[in-house]
């Protein structure tokens, strides 16, 4: 069975994800970023492959992006590194689809599958591309797609994503690119509601512009766990004691969650 | 062969709509009505008012007689850079703010490189009384200051795109993110043939404009409405889409795209994709691209601001795959050549981007009783700071 299914069926709510970009802050970060966060308490790690022209991301992870590639970061190299990397959580891979493209589908799937890597999520890949062109070559890899979904997605294709997948839906918080840094509204909290009476078969994590303790349990208010992204990107930036810049992030975002089981 | 983008979005084995699920509602809401919306009899009774009195079209087809006699052969202008603000570009803004105003969109955005787009759309959105914003990169912003300053005195705001090259590629990049910031209110105006589908086919129906009315000019002139050769540049391939559109299915008439070199195509210095690129997603599109064996998208080199781009159109992949058209190149000094050569014989002082078409007729050897039609796609203006140098 998928890390991905077992994850949320062990843990139901408050799942904390993380998402970093590979190559960034350093070229050779990325198995202490994946060890430091799982040690912390992090439940699911994203790990972004960068591209050059992010379009669904803001000037953070642009910029991490841009250092990675300049680092010489690749998904080959990726790969490389991922090869000693024994963790217990689900790793999933997050990236735009022109390098997946140019390093062949079908090799990424069975590459990604030899490191244990439970999922994806490809921004521009559209779900009926998905489902005409992918869906297979991902499922022979027992590889779980994610989609996102919108406050502006109707609810027909929700039910649709909902329908033909089964790792999460991943749930973009607001109109916008990743890293916005509002509280939560009424708006958005009206949003979240709606898709949780829908009762979708997925789970769902709330993603963008999730960035501290407050957003944190706010969105798990009303979905299973939240995806923090820029937020981290910017708390690891300087480098410089990654450990310790890891252990401090995530243990401010689950402060409450730590207080509630030691009392 | 058939060259018109299919039910999915493709033409061949290029295009399709590589988005991500933010921008979804707004480019499906678009792909269900603009074909609707654009043959309403008002839309097209409007747009054909707006471009004949507001555009000034037909723009000339011009027999340029001293051209002609120096490469021996009979070469016609189509006179874009005599359009209202200097090129091609405002066929398109004008059929697409009709469209915006009819889904009811207030805000408008584009991305622009030489600033003609920008221009373009700044110029409709006066007319049309809309908020107007436009992203064009650092770079292309210093190498076209008259433009900038133009879509400023028209209203515009021009924000600066920062990331990447600083140029085209990453003002749409910058556009595109606008557009996921505010998928309500605002309508993304795209410049060319490319980005997800409909808009390469939306875009070229618009520019199509350009060879309806060569055709009828032709036989007018010649009794002939077919020419030998139709010769256009290509950024993203806009006005070589609608110089080319309706001579497509009539393979007798050869199609010439002409890309940027820049410093050569093998310099590490250019923008001639054709060459130069692999099929890759860029802008929402699959179609050639340059890009590094890892599909990190190269950035690209060009004089010229409106070629540098790393894409192009997927009606050109298109028509590059199925050898529909001819794909050539010419390099910045060749076009330079071409403007000072336009200046001397016909008294046109042309675009650094349609230099590029012009500067092929070296290398055409086109015969005498042939007939050569260039899309002459805009006016030097924007680029006098580049031709005073080298004077
Ligand atoms: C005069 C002129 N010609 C050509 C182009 C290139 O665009 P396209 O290839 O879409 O025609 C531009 C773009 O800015 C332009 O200003």
């Amino acid at each position: 069975m998928s890390k991905i299914n077992t994850l949320f069926q062990d843990k139901k709510q408050n799942i904390l994800s993380v998402y970093f970009t590979a190559g960034f802050p350093n070229l050779n970060d990325t198995t202490t970023i994946i060890n430091e966060l799982e040690k912390s308490g992090v439940d699911l790690i994203e790990i972004g492959m960068p591209f050059s022209d992010p379009l669904a991301d803001g000037p953070t992870i642009q910029r991490s992006s841009e250092i990675a590639l300049e680092n010489g970061m690749t998904i080959k190299l990726l790969f490389e590194q991922l090869k000693i990397v024994n963790s217990t959580i689900p790793l999933v891979l997050m990236g735009y689809l022109n390098p997946i493209l140019q390093y062949g589908v079908e090799k990424f799937c069975k590459d990604a599958s030899a490191l244990r890597i439970s999922g994806v999520i490809i921004p521009d890949l559209p779900f009926q591309e998905y489902l005409d062109e992918y869906k297979t070559i991902f499922e022979k890899y027992n590889l779980k797609n994610i989609f996102l979904i919108t406050p502006q997605t109707s609810e027909a294709r929700i039910r649709l994503i909902d329908e033909y997948t089964d790792g999460f839906i991943y749930m973009v918080s607001s109109a916008s690119t990743t890293g916005a840094k509002n509280e939560i509204g009424s708006e958005q909290e009206q949003y979240f509601k709606r898709i949780k009476e829908m009762n979708l078969k997925n789970p769902t994590v709330i993603g963008f512009g999730i960035h501290n303790q407050q957003t944190f349990s706010k969105a798990c208010e009303f979905a299973n766990g939240a995806i923090i992204g820029s937020a981290f990107i910017k708390a690891i930036e300087t480098g410089e004691d990654l450990e310790k810049d890891i252990g401090v992030f995530v243990n401010t975002i689950l402060k409450e969650q730590l207080a509630h089981r030691n009392s | 062969m058939n060259y018109q983008v299919n039910e999915k979005g493709y033409y061949g084995n290029f295009g399709g709509a590589f988005i991500p699920e933010m921008l979804f509602p707004n480019v499906e809401e678009l792909r269900e009505k603009y074909l609707s919306i654009i043959q309403e009899k008002d839309f097209q009774l409007e747009l054909n008012e707006l471009l004949r009195d507001y555009v000034g079209r037909p723009s000339p087809l011009y027999y340029a007689k001293r051209l002609s006699e120096r490469y021996n052969t009979n070469i016609y202008l189509k006179r874009e850079d005599l359009n209202h603000t200097g090129a091609h570009k405002i066929n398109n803004t004008l059929g697409q703010i009709l469209l915006a105003k009819r889904l009811g969109r207030t805000r408008i955005i584009a991305e622009t490189g030489a600033g003609q787009h920008g221009v373009a759309t700044a110029t409709v959105c006066a007319l049309m009384g809309l908020k107007c914003i436009v992203y064009m990169g650092e770079v292309d912003i210093k190498r076209q200051a008259p433009n900038v300053a133009r879509m400023k005195l028209l209203g515009a705001e021009v924000i600066p795109a920062t990331s990447g090259s600083k140029t085209l590629k990453d003002a749409t990049n910058e556009a595109i993110r606008d557009w996921i910031n505010n998928p309500v209110d605002t309508y993304y105006i795209i410049g060319s043939v490319v980005g997800p589908h409909p808009y390469p086919d939306m875009v070229a129906r618009f520019q199509s404009v350009i060879s309806e009315e060569i055709k009828k000019q032709l036989l007018e002139k010649t009794g002939n409405e077919n020419p030998d050769y139709v010769i256009a540049c290509v950024g993203g391939g806009s006005n070589a889409a609608g110089a080319f559109y309706h001579f497509l299915e009539n393979e007798k008439v050869k199609l010439i795209a002409v890309e940027a070199a820049g410093k050569g195509i093998d310099s590490g210095h250019s923008a001639a994709t054709s060459v130069l690129g692999k099929p890759g997603i860029i802008h929402g599109s699959k179609t050639l691209l340059m890009q590094t064996s890892d599909g990190q998208i190269i950035e690209p080199y060009s004089i010229s601001a409106g070629l540098d781009y790393p894409g192009v159109g997927p009606i050109h992949a298109h028509l590059f795959e199925t050898g529909r058209a001819e794909f050539v190149s010419a390099t910045d000094e060749e076009a330079l050549k071409a403007v000072f050569l336009l200046c001397e014989l016909e008294g046109i002082i042309p675009a650094l981007e349609s230099a590029h078409a012009l500067a092929y007729l070296e290398k055409l050897k086109a015969k005498e009783n042939e007939v050569v039609v260039i899309n002459l796609s805009g006016r030097g203006d924007k680029d006098l700071a580049t031709y005073i140098e080298k004077l």
